[in-house]
């Protein structure tokens, strides 16, 4: 009875006071809990492991740096006279918006470096994003049980293409204000309802008096915040499914292989933090981005040449300059029931896009049907034991940089010296044929790389030692592989085709049968790695090679 | 001078020097620059530089642009493009033209200021054109802001916001003019070469000229607040440098962090 009412000593009570307060507080939050389930997952190493790590800290930059910039800047369309200290634009009339801009740029305290620190880890985010993208892609992590990992990551590019979008224009400077004017452009040509919507997206006429500010509410309000609630669904999905790895002895689909998070991984992570904010902050501070000083504020009638949008909406914009207004004699710009439908516009800006987004999102359920794999993956794939996947992305991937390149036709003229017209006719003859040149080549490429694989496993590595046997005979000796190296070479899945299968009513559909060829050309030509039977035989043949290592090493020790 | 070898070991010896060497340097050049200023000013033609001028037209120019400067099959007639053509073209070595093809390149000029002034008295004793500018509009004491918006009205669609040039079609191209003279780009304005349009009196005044001047040349010597400007050509040699150099730099830095282990 008694117990009730004295107090329990406490089972522990620590020695110093930080201890103490520490004590307190996991009692009642349960850090240490939470402390040990992290502090254990195991991280594989390896550098490409890294970009999102680079996208994730070049985001908090970014939530940093800008947070700095709202401090200043003032998105009001509003018309003032610059009064600022850069003297070329001394009383230049312009938009509160843009003098702000440049008054964060010039007279502010830090503020250009806090401006190139903004701009160049936006292009740093989209890039790092898209460079995490594939390798995610020709590794194969996309794979079961990451599907929607990768449309969320997908959903996070598209995102990140919105933000930095919507900040390129908040400075209203000439340069930005000929990005929004295509984009007004591009709306306009939606039939029926494209005029509709830029009046409502602008409040009137393009430009109005409303867009900075409303582009400013998204950028600093609903992109981020979706950006913010898209990471933290992936970084969920992360520990959940537990990372990927690459293939390497003692590594399966049920294990991951690799140092703990706590406590060096942990700091390797946090250092590497500050290592990507002295990248960028090296960046910003000796070389100069975006100055819209050089722009003078937007105007609707000037357009300045070398006028391009930042690089990721850069392939866009290359497949505007592509479109040929008229395809022979044809009009691409149609009069119908006295509509105009402004086809030339329409289909280079939404098309590409639509086909690259579509088969981004899409290609986790493609490869899952046509090759009918259920399983769940924790290994990845190397990019040649994959043949058709790596040329279909290789394929995608030069389709996007001829686009990306056309996006730049006009500085390619000027510092090639060729002709414009010609840059054009080329990249017009790329955006068709570029695609299916890399994806022949790519798939010999890794056909070319697996075969080497199985040779090398099969008869080790050459090593350019010649030696005359005593009959005569001459050799290159092959030099054995050891067991680790070995199982990288010949450890990976293989699939072959599926033929079709008759369904529960005991037919083969079309849709089956299509499945069927598309697996046939996924992995006719597939390059099978090296059985233990092979290998087995192949070093009984070889006995001869490896009887001549082993004389050799014995007149080394008889030495 | 015993006096001064002694004291050649004196302390201040090596700033007195210096200064000296200074003062001699800086004198000598505001010397020579006001020299050309008073030249700069002088554009009459001497009958005897209108004669040495047909005598060097006739054996360099003549090719093209026919005897008597009314051209040819290949080259223009000149009757009437005024000294400043002369001026711009022979004296940016522009002409006689490097080769055939869509736009003559600038090249280091063939001919000495002499030659120069004697070619553009001829040309321009063949027909009233449009003279050598006046130092008045070439003093870059214009209105930089003004000049701004003329730029960006007039000259940026082709010659790009920060003048860092670009392309034209089929092969023809606006140059970038960072380390163009005033007077050249005066001239350019006021006779329009290769393919450019002229911008008369009319369309755009000497003032408004003067002004456009100013700015170019305020904005090359203010160079780059922000630091290096990556050819100023914009989102691509930004987009370039953070692929090639920031992600570069970065992957570089994941392989050393992962490095360790395997």
């Amino acid at each position: 009875m008694s117990s009730s009412l004295t107090p329990d000593a406490p089972a522990f009570v620590a020695k110093t006071s930080g201890g103490r307060i520490t004590d307190f507080v996991d009692q009642r939050v349960g850090g240490s809990g939470i402390l040990r389930e992290f502090g254990r997952k195991v991280f594989p190493d390896h550098w490409s492991f890294m970009f999102g790590e680079v996208a994730l800290y070049s985001f908090v930059i970014l939530l940093l740096s800008g947070t700095f910039l709202t401090f200043f800047f003032d998105p009001s369309m509003a018309e003032t006279h610059y009064a600022g200290s850069y003297t070329p634009l001394t009383n230049v009339e312009m938009s509160v918006a843009y003098s702000s801009s440049l008054n964060i740029s010039f007279d502010v305290r830090g503020g250009m470096f806090m401006r190139q620190v903004h701009h160049w880890s936006a292009l740093l985010f989209v890039a790092s994003v898209s460079v995490h993208m594939l390798r995610v892609f020709f590794t194969g992590a996309f794979r079961k049980p990451r599907e929607l990992n990768w449309v969320v990551g997908s959903v996070l590019l598209i995102l990140s293409m919105a933000a930095g979008f919507t900040g390129y224009s908040l400075p209203d400077d000439l340069l930005s204000g000929n990005g929004l004017r295509i984009i007004d452009g591009v709306i306009k040509s939606i039939p029926v309802i494209g005029t509709y919507t830029s009046f409502f997206l602008f409040g009137g006429e393009f430009p109005g008096t409303m867009i900075i500010s409303r582009l400013y509410t998204l950028h600093i309000l609903l992109v981020p915040a979706l950006i913010l609630l898209m990471i933290v669904m992936h970084l969920f999905m992360v520990v959940v499914h537990k990372h990927t790895q690459y293939p390497g002895p003692g590594r399966n689909d049920g294990n991951v292989v690799g140092y703990p998070l706590g406590p060096v991984y942990a700091a390797k992570a946090g250092g590497f933090f500050f290592i990507v904010f002295g990248v960028v902050a090296i960046m910003a501070a000796f070389f100069t981005i975006n100055p819209i000083w050089n722009y003078g504020p937007y105007d609707p009638s000037p357009v300045s040449a070398g006028t391009q949008p930042d690089w990721y909406i850069g392939f866009v914009d290359g497949a505007l300059r592509l479109m040929p207004g008229t395809i022979g004699d044809w009009k691409v710009e149609q009069v119908w029931f006295g509509h105009m439908f402004t086809f030339n516009v329409l289909l280079p800006a939404l098309v590409p896009a639509g086909i690259l987004f579509t088969v981004m999102f899409a290609y986790p359920w493609i490869e899952r049907w046509i090759t009918k794999d259920n399983r769940e993956h924790h290994v990845l794939d190397r990019p040649r034991n994959a043949p058709t996947r790596t040329a279909i992305g290789m394929a995608g991937f030069v389709w996007y940089c001829v686009m990306w390149a056309a996006a730049g036709s006009d500085l390619i003229a000027t510092h090639f010296h060729v002709a414009l017209n010609d840059v054009t006719y080329w990249l017009r003859a790329l955006f068709f044929i570029g695609p299916v040149i890399a994806f022949i080549v790519t798939k010999r490429v890794a056909l070319a790389l697996q075969r080497k694989d199985r040779e090398i496993a099969l008869h080790g590595r050459e090593t350019g030692r010649i030696v005359r046997l005593p009959h005569g005979e001459f050799i290159e000796v092959h030099a054995p592989l050891d067991e680790y190296k070995r199982y990288k070479l010949i450890g990976f899945e293989s699939p072959v085709p599926l033929p079709a299968v008759p369904n529960e009513h005991g037919v083969v559909d079309r849709k089956e049968k299509r499945r069927a060829k598309l697996s046939r050309w996924f992995f006719e030509d597939r390059v099978a790695p090296a059985t233990p039977a092979e290998l087995e035989a192949a070093h009984g043949h070889h006995g001869a090679h490896e009887a001549v290592e082993a004389a050799e090493s014995q007149k080394t020790l008889s030495h | 001078m015993k006096a001064l070898s002694q004291k050649r070991r004196h302390p201040l010896a090596a700033i007195a020097l210096l200064l000296m060497g200074l003062l001699v340097t800086g004198g000598l050049y505001a010397v020579a620059t006001t020299v050309n200023q008073a030249k700069a000013d002088t554009t009459t033609y001497s009958a005897s530089d209108v004669e040495e001028g047909g005598k060097l037209f006739a054996a360099n120019c003549a090719t093209c642009h026919g005897m008597g400067a009314n051209g040819s099959q290949a080259g223009p007639s000149l009757v009437g493009v005024g000294a400043a053509a002369v001026d711009f073209q022979v004296g940016t070595g522009r002409m006689p033209m490097e080769m055939n093809g869509p736009q003559a390149y600038q090249k280091p000029a063939q001919f000495n200021e002499e030659q120069t002034k004697q070619l553009a008295a001829y040309v321009a004793s063949l027909g009233p054109g449009p003279a050598i500018p006046e130092a008045g509009v070439l003093d870059e004491k214009g209105n930089a802001a003004n000049g701004g918006e003329l730029f960006r009205t007039n000259c940026a669609m082709c010659h790009n916001a920060a003048a860092a040039g670009g392309a034209l079609t089929r092969g023809k191209f606006a140059p970038a003019l960072a380390g163009v003279s005033g007077q050249h780009i005066y001239e350019a304005m006021v006779t329009g070469p290769q393919n450019m349009p002229v911008f008369s009196d009319a369309n755009i005044s000497p003032e408004g000229k003067r002004d456009i001047i100013t700015f170019l040349k305020q904005i090359e010597a203010n160079g780059s607040p922000g630091g290096a400007d990556l050819g100023a050509l914009g989102p691509v040699s930004e987009g370039l440098f953070v692929w090639i150099a920031g992600l570069g730099v970065i992957i570089a830095f994941t392989i050393w962090l992962t490095s360790r282990t395997s």
